[in-house]
């Protein structure tokens, strides 16, 4: 049975399976419309889809409730158009962040977006999981930067908000919706961001973790660093954690002199450390949000749960790892965390039935998008937040 | 219906926090656009959240429309009235509540004015960044609502980029708290921008930034608009991303001569208005390429204090209002187009005031390419009103045609609604329309608003429940 006409499919098999669920097709669309006729399809025939990037993530969230269709998206990997002069750029969804870096590079420009796995992350990825970097304090995460976007509802009807310029209030910000929505809402076909001049220099400051009062001196310095990172990789309370200060632009050098004054110790370097911005394992992975002043706190709460730490003290955003083991820490952490003022969810488990959520104030009016963008629970069915 | 429903709200609210005096309710005709008016039905004074709320519910009750209203500075007529219906006005709800600056919070109602959140931390070293040109009145509500920019914009974003979170009450009436840390779509993404179109906040957490290190300001004078804009794209090029890049031209410079005595350099054919500000190394460094890249002006003057740099301000801040001083009448538009068309448009935008003999004075902030072209025409004179608004209108079309958009920071309101279908395909606006109805699916929240057609949301799509038809009749299989 061929079931998507003019469209490249082919079977399924183990390896495609998202969350243990294998899908019986997997399509290949080449282009927006391609992605429109194929939804357009599993509508008419009730199938469930799944997108997916680089599918380095995929098994983030829960198992889908079905999946018919994996739409893997490596084929629209096209840049679609690079307006230096106006430091914009276009995109298909399936390019990878490595790839796009390059060819902003030519020019001298990037995309400011750090996101775990750059090297086989898509930008459809990338901005479907939200999953920030270390510079997100300076630039903002990936719906900062997006200025437009090309989505394609489960009907297959193709729609665009925002556009090529980067001041634009004309209509709803689509962008902002589908930016984390985790595959669950349509499919993202093309973004359109804004870009940042490639810095002219950067220094990274190491030291071992400062004090929480040193700490915030470093994050509100008009030495303006970039990034503030803490990577505690042994759980224990942060007696191994180090902390990495970015500084980029002009005068790096002096103004990473100025921050290590203020940490009182460390090293000044043109290498980002090995840990920078990175996941080292996601077999169970847990996001936390706090209050920039009390990382310290946050840091202590997540390694007494036996948990790795690896994030920014300056957004209060972190990765923590574990194993299997400290699944049940969950929900004594969370307690402990919203205490601070924070959040705690889990981005990627073995299903045990751990709430990944916890409460969110905005999930009926989440519920109502879900019911008006995909009334079939057709795309992503029960993998994100609520079960949405 | 209105006069049981102001029974309704009066037993709801102080007595002077409804109004129904018909002259009282004038005086809340319109917004910052004056040429839109509608008297409201009834206005109320909210003084809290919960009392929001439970206006929205009465109304809710009653299915009359809601419209919210700060300080009513809008430019495109987002909190025009309904004569059928209530508005809210937050003019009450202006309490500064949590100054956290530890975390760089600062949490506000929305009555608040833009310029008193930063007057609250700026001798701590902080402010808020978004700095919309009426910031000194209008309402951190309305700056959610319309997404409000500022000439600061360029290089420190918008109002969405510096909201953590926002309570809200939805257009059901219910209260609800959209945080940026929480998990799930990012709704408050959504909500700010919406026009008020998917309910009011009530509570708004924003982001304070800490005040650079070192700021420079530089006025640069062409003999030529294209030499300025010459000017433009080459900071770009070096990777200079500036505070701001505003640029006036003549006839503009003009009317701010003659209103305020700004004292800009005479004979420019346009001015740079240049501000860098950061870590004290790096704006000396930018600077110095700066001087370097201007040097096709033929003045350029360095402001070494903080009133030399609210001199070289004034002339620009002023001249919306200046040009009042040459023109009888006048249309501010609000029009975005790429950086790099910006030449082009400028000349096209030269040959249609010459085509249809009115004058247009162009103020813009020329480092994201939006433009606030003033019309101007003498209302006295016959079909001088019509020519402008061709004009204008035309303007806009330059804007869609060059890949920019109708509004940058004005917003859609009533005024450019009918604008939108150039914009948007009918599937685009219809899928934003989703998202409204999912907020308000009786269209009771600022109706009228954004959108050209109102949508029919009709039922609540329910989640499929027992067999698929499709199943049923064997053309297809459930995995």
């Amino acid at each position: 049975m061929e079931p998507f006409s003019g469209v490249t499919v082919r079977q399924a098999g183990a390896d495609d399976a998202v969350g243990g669920v294998q899908p019986r097709w997997v399509a290949l669309p080449e282009t927006v419309e391609e992605v429109s006729a194929v939804l357009r399809d599993c509508a008419e025939r009730d199938l469930a889809v799944v997108p997916a990037g680089g599918g380095t993530k995929l098994h983030w969230g829960l198992p889908p409730e079905r999946c018919d269709v994996l739409l893997d998206m490596c084929c629209m990997n096209a840049v679609l158009e690079h307006a230096a002069g106006d430091l914009v750029v276009r995109a298909q969804a399936g390019v990878t962040m490595d790839a796009l870096a390059g060819v902003l590079a030519e020019k001298g420009q990037e995309l400011a977006l750090d996101p775990p796995f750059a090297e086989h992350t898509t930008v459809g990825g990338t901005l479907a999981t939200a999953a920030a970097g270390p510079r997100s304090f300076r630039y903002g995460t990936a719906r900062d930067l997006l200025i437009g976007i090309t989505v394609v509802l489960p009907d297959g009807t193709i729609a665009r908000s925002g556009g090529k310029v980067v001041k634009n209030v004309a209509g709803y910000d689509l962008g902002k919706l589908f930016t984390g929505s985790q595959g669950t809402l349509g499919v993202i076909a093309e973004a359109t961001f804004r870009l940042h001049p490639l810095p002219a220099e950067s220094r990274w400051v190491v030291a071992p973790l400062p004090s929480g009062d040193a700490l915030a001196r470093v994050t509100a310095s008009q030495a303006e660093p970039s990034a503030v990172e803490i990577d505690c990789p042994g759980g224990a309370e942060g007696a191994d954690a180090t902390v990495a200060v970015l500084v980029e632009g002009s005068a790096a050098e002096a103004r990473a002199l100025e921050l290590r004054e203020v940490l009182g110790d460390g090293t000044i370097t043109a290498e980002r450390p090995e840990w920078w911005g990175l996941i080292l394992r996601d077999d169970v992975l847990l996001e936390l949000r706090f209050p920039p002043a009390r990382a310290l706190e946050a840091l202590a709460a997540a390694g007494e749960a036996g948990f790795a730490f690896r994030g920014s003290a300056a957004t209060g955003r972190a990765y923590l790892e574990g194993s299997e083991e400290e699944l049940a820490a969950v929900t004594g952490l969370r307690a402990r965390v919203e205490a601070l003022g924070g959040r705690l969810h889990v981005l990627a488990a073995p299903e045990t039935g751990v709430d990944r959520w916890g409460q969110v104030s905005g999930l009926p009016l989440m519920r109502r998008v879900k019911e008006r963008f995909d009334p079939g629970r057709r795309m992503s069915p029960g993998r994100f937040v609520g079960g949405i | 219906m209105l006069e049981t429903l102001t029974a309704a709200l009066r037993s709801l609210l102080p007595h002077d926090a409804v109004i129904t005096d018909p002259v009282r309710l004038r005086t809340y005709e319109c917004d910052g656009l004056t040429y839109h008016r509608a008297t409201p039905g009834v206005v109320v004074l909210p003084d809290t959240a919960e009392q929001v709320a439970r206006v929205v519910r009465v109304c809710n009750d009653f299915g009359v429309p809601f419209v919210a209203r700060g300080s009513g500075t809008g430019l495109s007529g987002g909190a025009l009235p309904r004569e059928d219906g209530v508005l809210i006005v937050t003019s009450k709800m202006r309490r500064i509540l949590e100054i956290d600056l530890a975390n760089r919070r600062a949490v506000v109602e929305p009555g608040v004015t833009n310029l008193a959140i930063t007057e609250a931390v700026r001798d701590r070293g902080h402010y808020y960044a978004p700095d919309p040109s009426s910031q000194q009145v209008c309402s951190i509500g309305g700056n959610v609502a319309e997404n409000s920019g500022g000439a600061h914009c360029l290089k420190y974003g918008f109002t969405v980029n510096h909201v953590e979170a926002c309570e809200i009450v939805t257009p059901d009436g219910d209260l609800v708290t959209l945080d940026r840390m929480d998990p799930g779509y990012d709704l408050l993404g959504a909500f700010i921008g919406s026009e008020g179109t998917l309910g009011i906040a009530t509570k708004i957490t924003v982001r304070l930034c800490r005040t650079p290190e070192a700021v420079t300001t530089v006025l640069a004078a062409f003999e030529s608009i294209e030499q300025g804009g010459q000017a433009v794209s080459a900071i770009i090029g070096a990777g200079i991303v500036p505070a701001a890049i505003e640029m006036m031209d003549a006839l503009a410079i003009e009317a701010a001569e003659a209103a305020v005595a700004c004292a800009y350099p005479k004979g420019a054919g346009a001015v740079l208005i240049v501000e860098l500000d950061g870590p004290s190394a790096e704006v000396e460094r930018q600077f110095a390429q700066l001087e370097e890249i201007c040097s096709d002006a033929f003045e350029l003057r360095v402001a070494a204090s903080a009133e030399e740099r609210a001199a070289i301000w004034k002339g620009r801040k002023s001249a919306f209002a200046a040009v009042g001083r040459i023109s009888p009448a006048y249309i501010v538009q609000d029009g975005v187009v790429p950086r790099t068309s910006l030449p082009g448009v400028l000349a096209a935008i030269d040959r249609l005031s010459e085509e249809h003999g009115i004058r247009v004075a162009n103020v813009f902030h020329a480092g994201d390419g939006n433009l606030h072209p003033l019309v101007l025409f003498d209302d006295a004179e016959e079909g001088a009103g019509e020519r402008a608004e061709v004009v204008s209108g035309a303007i806009l079309d330059l804007c869609i045609e060059n890949g920019g958009s109708i509004t940058g920071e004005h917003g859609v309101g009533v005024d450019k609604s009918r604008y939108m279908p150039k914009m948007f395909s009918a599937d685009d606006l219809d899928t934003m329309q989703l998202v409204r109805c999912a907020f308000d699916p009786r269209g009771l929240s600022n109706p009228g608003k954004v959108f050209p057609t109102p949508r029919l949301c009709g039922e609540v799509p329910g989640v499929r429940k027992g067999v698929h038809p499709l199943v049923e009749s064997g053309k297809a299989e459930q995995f």
